[in-house]
């Protein structure tokens, strides 16, 4: 099966709103992709809805870019919305 | 034949044809050619095993002989069994394994439609689970045949050699058998002519899209699954799964 293309598979579960990655499969075509990721990864009741993506179709960062892709962020506290007074009523946030 | 022995005897043939399809399907544990097709092979089965349960525990409750489940599938010879004769075919290549399954899931997907509706509140609860399942079934069938048919030269020689093979047992998808046009009458039984229908057109569709060659239609010849004639590969694979509860009585584990 060295054939096969390698696709990866994300999920929708029943209580979430976005699909998430749970892993990959390999399959000659999306459409088996689909119906293996079916078989690999909602056997348990897990799934409403799946997406799969052809692993080459997905563009990553490099993990020698991640210096200068994610240290910058680390020091600036200013970006999390934690400086604000919240309202009384506002119980939980 | 009372309607209940009748009845009794239609279930059987259910149960059979879907356990002996989810033996023959777990043949392929440890052996498929990728783990991808072998989980989905698994699934397959065993969806069928269950089914073939839910059938006869329906079937031991009406033959009310001190039989139950376990012992319709497990302590029957070969000559009690009622399977079709295509689902006892051995597995062979990887063509004849799928093209078997999807002779089998283009005959039991419309029946189970039929059932799902039966007068019988047990059988269409039973049909109407399993329709779901049967579903999913012959779709992932179909699109193997047509992944084999219309793919390499070597899987679509594969896939017509295999057509050559089983074609003459998908007669017993298109006869009409009459314990089961009595039952249908009566609202009990899937309509022995609309499963046939339905499994000729879903046949030639897909073996369109394929582009495999439809041979004619098969005819009767000297065995017949449903009266218990069955060809030889039967006894061996009932050999294998009933060996250890033969063996070992009421073993638990």
């Amino acid at each position: 099966m060295a054939e096969w293309t390698l696709f990866e598979v994300f999920v929708r579960s029943k209580h979430g709103l976005n699909h998430k990655h749970v892993g990959s499969v390999h399959a000659a075509d999306a459409e088996m992709a689909l119906e293996n990721a079916r078989d690999l990864y909602t056997r348990r009741n897990e799934g409403v809805s799946i997406w799969v993506v052809p692993s080459a179709a997905i563009t990553a960062t490099a993990s020698d870019e991640k210096e200068p892709f994610f240290d910058p962020s680390e020091d600036k506290i200013y970006r999390h919305a934690s400086f604000y007074q919240l309202p009384k009523e506002v119980d939980q946030m | 034949m009372s309607q209940r022995n009748d009845l009794a005897e239609y279930l059987l043939r259910l149960g059979d044809s879907a356990l002996v399809t989810g033996q023959r399907l777990c043949e392929w544990c440890g052996r498929a050619p990728a783990l991808e097709e072998e989980l989905a092979l698994m699934n397959v089965g065993l969806d069928l095993i269950g089914q073939a349960r839910g059938w006869y525990d329906y079937a031991a409750e009406l033959l009310d002989d001190g039989r139950n489940a376990d012992a319709l599938a497990f302590k029957r010879e070969e000559r009690d069994f009622r399977n079709l004769l295509i689902v006892e075919q051995p597995n062979g290549d990887y063509a004849i394994t799928t093209l078997k399954l999807f002779f089998y899931d283009a005959w039991h997907l419309p029946t189970l439609e039929q059932l799902s509706e039966s007068s019988d509140e047990r059988i269409a609860g039973v049909a109407g689970k399993a329709l779901k399942e049967a579903r999913y079934h012959f779709k992932r069938s179909s699109e193997w045949v047509i992944r084999l048919g219309d793919g390499t030269d070597e899987s679509h020689r594969r896939i017509s050699d295999a057509v050559d093979r089983l074609w003459r047992y998908t007669i017993e998808m298109v006869n009409i058998d009459p314990l089961e046009q009595e039952l249908a009458k009566t609202g009990l039984a899937a309509d022995p002519a609309f499963v046939a229908e339905q499994w000729q057109a879903r046949v030639a569709k897909v073996f369109e899209e394929a582009t495999l060659k439809l041979p004619e239609p098969a005819v009767p010849f000297y065995l017949n699954g449903r009266q218990g004639l069955h060809t030889e590969h039967l006894g061996q694979l009932l050999a294998e799964m009933q060996f250890l509860p033969r063996a070992y009585p009421d073993a638990t584990w």
